[in-house]
């Protein structure tokens, strides 16, 4: 009986603790969540909210966009590969992780 | 009407006079008793923070934005207006998406004071609104009172500013379509820092190319109070040189301390007397009223204050300051990029302080800022800003940024592409 109180117990405390682990993980993810969505909308003043510009804009929308396709681009207008107007000048002023960022939430976006 | 003048007669007359038609309007919300997000402001700043929280908190918290405008007339292009190339159709947008896509509650008021210890916002029209939060992003006050015999030039509608964009920005351009060819159009700068660093030349600019078009012995004068151009400087010169030549002349500090409307004078502390047909005076500028009067304004009495990280204002705990207001980190300019940006990084902060979630440690805010040389071409400059956890502030990436080589075509359409774009990011 003494055994079996004990086993109860210690399954609950390890269903707790699982428990426990799944929510701060949840929340974890929902605080980076929040703070990737931020990030990806320093974009969207020149690309348009979630990547969408406005009908015949010439700056091109960011939503759908292939991660390892933009993550590319991204990293030519900064070493220089790719010449721009404007892109260059930004994309030197953020760091890779940002990039990376930023090209994982407009692929993760629909049409 | 100003706002401050607009304010202090509504409270003198009971306000429902002019307020009783402005409820009128069908995009009015209802003035709720409390609101967890209120915003007090509906430009680049407090429109763009509105629709944020809105979509960052997957429209889980509700905002109310109190805006007087009917509509959103924006700052940037409206020098087109002024030029002639553009119209104030292009230059407005309507606010109903925010309200109808986004769910955002506008009330069409202007804010009589603000009470950070009860957490409440009291409406020109006489109700009270609680927040848990209250987004500050009033823009600009022009302090006309710096320079003698402006105010009255001012309201008789004689010496414009038209740096808010409106109805001012129209009666500028009729000033200038009614000016006889071989007039003189002046434009003076005040100290920086002020609203839109690159905007005055930009503007003398737009003139100059009507002028070269339509009235071509008629001149543009600059009177800056600072020591040089303060914003893409060597463009501008170069631009003006070979193509506004005795058209355009600029000259730094000359700082205008009274106007004579008499006989349309311009005084300077130092230089001589300038007469002209249209004088367009910009006087300095502080944080807009409502932020001054909400003793916001901190930083010489003029600009407030704010924790950069979330925007906070270091004045006043759950009241954020954004846009034009604040004061500003080291190279961040006053624009509506900027604001726009501010917005952005301020609903985040926002959302996950309601939804005890840690705030972003590391934020960053991009600028891009286009300029109009004539109708087509453009130079622009850029930055971007990453917040730095020591220092708490922000500071520009060495290497980042920069300006157009000359210029160009392509970024005229870039440019008016810009536009739209941030039109439909901060209020569609």
């Amino acid at each position: 009986m003494k055994t079996n109180t004990q086993q109860v117990v210690r399954t609950l405390s390890a269903v707790a603790m699982t428990l426990g682990m799944f929510a701060t993980a949840h929340a974890q993810d929902k605080t980076t969540q929040l703070h990737n969505r931020a990030t990806a909308a320093m974009c969207a003043n020149c690309h348009g909210t979630d990547g969408r510009t406005t009908e015949g804009s010439a700056i091109p929308s960011l939503v759908g966009m292939p991660k390892e396709y933009h993550v590319l681009q991204m990293q030519a207008f900064k070493n220089g590969t790719r010449p721009a107007t404007v892109m260059h000048q930004i994309t030197k002023g953020l760091t890779d992780a940002q990039i990376d960022t930023i090209a994982s939430y407009y692929a993760t976006t629909k049409r | 009407m100003k706002r401050r003048s607009f304010v202090q007669a509504s409270l003198a007359l009971g306000s429902f006079g002019a307020l009783g038609s402005m409820v009128g309007c069908a995009s009015v919300g209802r003035v709720p008793e409390k609101a967890r997000v209120v915003v007090v402001g509906g430009g680049y700043g407090g429109a763009t923070a509105a629709k944020y929280v809105r979509m960052l908190s997957d429209y889980k918290i509700d905002v109310t934005l109190i805006e007087p405008m009917g509509e959103f007339v924006s700052c940037p292009i409206s020098n087109l207006v002024i030029g002639g190339s553009k119209t104030m159709a292009d230059i407005t947008t309507p606010y109903d998406k925010l309200s109808g896509k986004h769910g955002v509650n506008i009330v069409r008021d202007y804010v009589a004071s603000v009470d950070p210890a009860k957490k409440t916002v009291t409406l020109a029209s006489g109700p009270t609104i609680r927040y848990d939060k209250l987004v500050m992003s009033p823009g600009i006050d022009l302090m006309f009172n710096t320079i003698e015999g402006l105010k009255e030039a001012q309201s008789s509608g004689q010496i414009l500013q038209a740096w808010k964009a409106g109805p001012e920005t129209m009666a500028l351009r009729k000033q200038l379509e009614s000016m006889d060819d071989g007039g003189v159009y002046a434009i003076t700068i005040p100290e920086a820092p002020y609203r839109c660093p690159p905007g005055p030349y930009e503007r003398a600019s737009q003139v100059a190319h009507y002028f070269k078009q339509h009235k071509p012995k008629s001149k543009v004068l600059i009177l800056d109070a600072n020591q040089d151009v303060t914003s893409k400087g060597p463009l501008f010169k170069k631009f003006w040189a070979d193509n506004y030549k005795g058209i355009l002349e600029y000259m730094p500090q000359h700082k205008v301390m009274a106007v004579d409307a008499k006989t349309n004078t311009l005084k300077f502390d130092v230089q001589n007397d300038v007469k002209a047909n249209v004088l367009n005076v910009l006087p300095a500028m502080r944080a807009g009223g409502i932020a001054v009067q909400s003793n916001l304004a901190n930083v010489n009495s003029r600009w407030c204050g704010v924790h950069y990280q979330t925007f906070e204002s270091t004045q006043a705990k759950d009241i954020h300051v954004i846009g034009d207001s604040i004061m500003l980190a080291p190279l961040m300019p006053k624009s509506g990029h900027m604001a726009n940006s501010h917005g952005k990084v301020t609903a985040a902060a926002i959302v996950a302080q309601l939804s005890d979630m840690p705030v972003n440690p590391a934020p960053f805010l991009s600028n891009t800022c286009y300029s109009f040389v004539n109708d087509k071409l453009v130079v622009h400059v850029a930055s971007v800003h990453q917040y730095d956890a020591k220092d708490k502030t922000y500071k520009t990436v060495p290497g980042s940024g920069g300006v157009s080589p000359a210029p160009n075509e392509l970024e005229g359409i870039y440019a008016w592409n810009w536009a739209q774009n941030i039109w439909a990011d901060s209020l569609m």
